[in-house]
């Protein structure tokens, strides 16, 4: 009897991703906040700053927002989406039914693990083709560039899904959930070179945006997006691939300890 | 312990901080029999239901649901159980079918959608968003989850809330079904009507400890019979064992009739509130 709900696990793992993704999508705010947002926000700079070149270089703005961009689509699908809909999930009860029935525990983390994958590749779709139709992006070809894409999308949704599981113990209430995750996120995103070129930045902002994710995650992307050459305009001369992997499995292990000894389950005060 | 219960709590003691919730509780429920808790908010019946559903732990006692404690939850053991906890606003982007379908898949043993959907009489509605269901529906629609797995236990925390008084009745009508499949059940409610109807047993809580229980007929005085009758403008009121006598007297000091003349029996609502006001004077005079 046990038994077969833990080899379970993973089939109702599955049937989660299905409801979670309906929940995503239907919920209006989570769907512009989480999943729109990175398209609204290109459509704006790549209108508005679109057709400037970086330096001397012949790289548009527009290429270098839209790495920014995808980067940023990979923390607002998993970790802004997860640290706002969790807190609202265990106050309004979603969390407590849950730990009423039989399902095994595994198959709600699998459930949101999912959510954030087929959300964010839609959105990757989806932002790279208004990319190629309005602001004339360049997608990469090489198998190399698409093999680093891939990894660094999956390193970077890994980190930071279990980051928004682990944060999502930081907003007292589901109301007040957005004003504690956004900033964090706002913040990152102003300091890792996603709105301005990271190497235009003081020195200090960019010491401190390399503590977190977001700063590897951008410039992997744009290692993917924008030509070898452009690798010299980067702080230390190169894409520092290796490093971004490194940094990655890191945060991957802090996020899963951090994840594994405060998520709760219910409410505080409530047990 | 003789272990045959199917719900046994012994001498429960849970505290917050300073906060006695509850002082000892003990209650036990057999198998296809239907417990009432009955009791004034804050008496403790939201922290024993919740901690025999295995969220909440306990801070002494002994408890066991289907022979297992429930601060060392299972899954097995979750399957035999269908909860229904108080005012629950989630799954609001999800149509009903699809709550119910996907709920269904948690357990080994369930029950059919359609036939869960059709027994709370939500058919008419399977197909809209729970956010969009009245207050009475959206309970039916937390009454379906708590019963989707076919439990052998079901915990109905203050079910009805919101029900107008036909689908109440129908609610009844689904229990007392479930009962007479075999499904022991711990209803927690504040209407006395519905622990009359449901119930094979009540107990009442106030402040953490059991102040009576018995069957619904035989609880606090449900002997007496109370005569109302009015004087001039005024209400009067007396409960008595021997209410034709009592008539009879009335009757020769009006010499004829009565004006307003009823007798009953003491219902439910009666005895429970004669009970919570003695507890309410003990305590006082404690104090």
């Amino acid at each position: 009897m046990t038994n077969f709900i833990r080899l379970d696990a993973v089939g109702m793992g599955m049937g989660r991703v299905g409801i979670e993704l309906k929940q995503f999508f239907r919920d209006r705010e989570s769907a512009v906040f989480n999943f729109l947002l990175p398209m609204i926000l290109l459509v704006i700079f790549g209108s508005v700053f679109g057709e400037q070149d970086l330096g001397d270089s012949d790289i548009t703005f527009s290429q270098y927002f839209v790495a920014g961009m995808i980067a940023s689509g990979i923390l607002y699908t998993s970790f802004q989406n997860l640290a706002i809909s969790i807190p609202m999930e265990r106050e309004d009860g979603t969390l407590k039914r849950l730990q009423g029935t039989p399902m095994p525990p595994a198959a709600f983390f699998i459930g949101k693990i999912g959510m954030v994958f087929v959300a964010y590749i839609a959105q990757v779709t989806i932002l790279i083709a208004v990319g190629v139709l309005f602001f004339d992006i360049d997608i990469p070809t090489t198998s190399f560039a698409i093999f680093t894409f891939i990894w660094i999308s999956i390193l970077g949704l890994i980190a930071t899904t279990l980051l928004g599981i682990a944060y999502s113990v930081v907003p007292k209430q589901g109301r007040g959930a957005a004003a504690l995750v956004s900033p964090v996120v706002l913040v990152l995103q102003f300091t890792s070179g996603v709105f301005f070129v990271f190497t235009d930045l003081p020195q200090w902002m960019q010491s401190f945006a390399s503590l977190f994710p977001l700063k590897w995650l951008a410039q992997g992307m744009r290692s993917v997006f924008l030509p070898e050459s452009a690798a010299a305009m980067e702080v230390n001369g190169s894409w520092e691939l290796g490093l971004t992997a490194v940094v990655l499995v890191v945060w991957i292990a802090l996020g899963a300890l951090l994840a594994t000894l405060f998520f709760r389950w219910a409410p505080r005060g409530e047990n | 312990m003789g272990g045959t219960h199917v719900i046994d709590a012994h001498q429960v003691v849970k505290n917050y901080g300073e906060f006695s919730a509850l002082a000892g509780v003990s209650v036990h429920v057999d198998a296809g029999e239907c417990l009432a808790l009955l009791g004034p908010n804050g008496a403790g019946k939201t922290t024993l239901t919740e901690i025999l559903e295995g969220y909440r732990t306990r801070d002494g006692g002994k408890v066991e649901v289907l022979g297992v404690d429930p601060s060392k939850p299972t899954g097995a053991w979750r399957s035999k159980l269908g909860i229904v906890l108080q005012n629950a606003s989630d799954l609001a982007d999800l149509t009903v079918t699809e709550t119910i379908t996907h709920f269904a898949r948690y357990y080994p043993n369930p029950a059919d959608p359609e036939q869960v959907i059709a027994a709370v009489g939500l058919t008419e509605k399977a197909a809209s968003r729970n956010g969009k269901l009245s207050g009475g529906q959206r309970r039916r629609l937390d009454v379906a989850l708590g019963i989707i797995g076919n439990p052998e236990v079901l915990f109905l925390d203050e079910p009805t809330t919101g029900f107008d008084p036909e689908a109440r009745r129908e609610f009844w009508v689904l229990i007392d079904r479930l009962k007479l499949e075999g499904t022991t059940i711990l209803l927690t409610t504040h209407y006395l009507d519905e622990a009359q109807y449901l119930a094979d047993r009540v107990a009442v809580i106030a402040r953490g400890q059991i102040v009576a229980h018995g069957t619904p007929d035989s609880i606090g005085h449900r002997g007496d019979a109370i005569v109302t009758w009015s004087e001039g403008k005024r209400e009067m009121s007396e409960s008595t064992t021997e209410p034709t006598a009592f008539v009879a007297a009335l009757a020769s000091k009006f010499n004829g009739e009565i004006p307003h003349l009823r007798v009953r029996r003491a219902s439910l609502e009666d005895a429970y509130l004669e009970l919570i006001a003695q507890d309410r004077d003990i305590h006082v005079g404690e104090q």
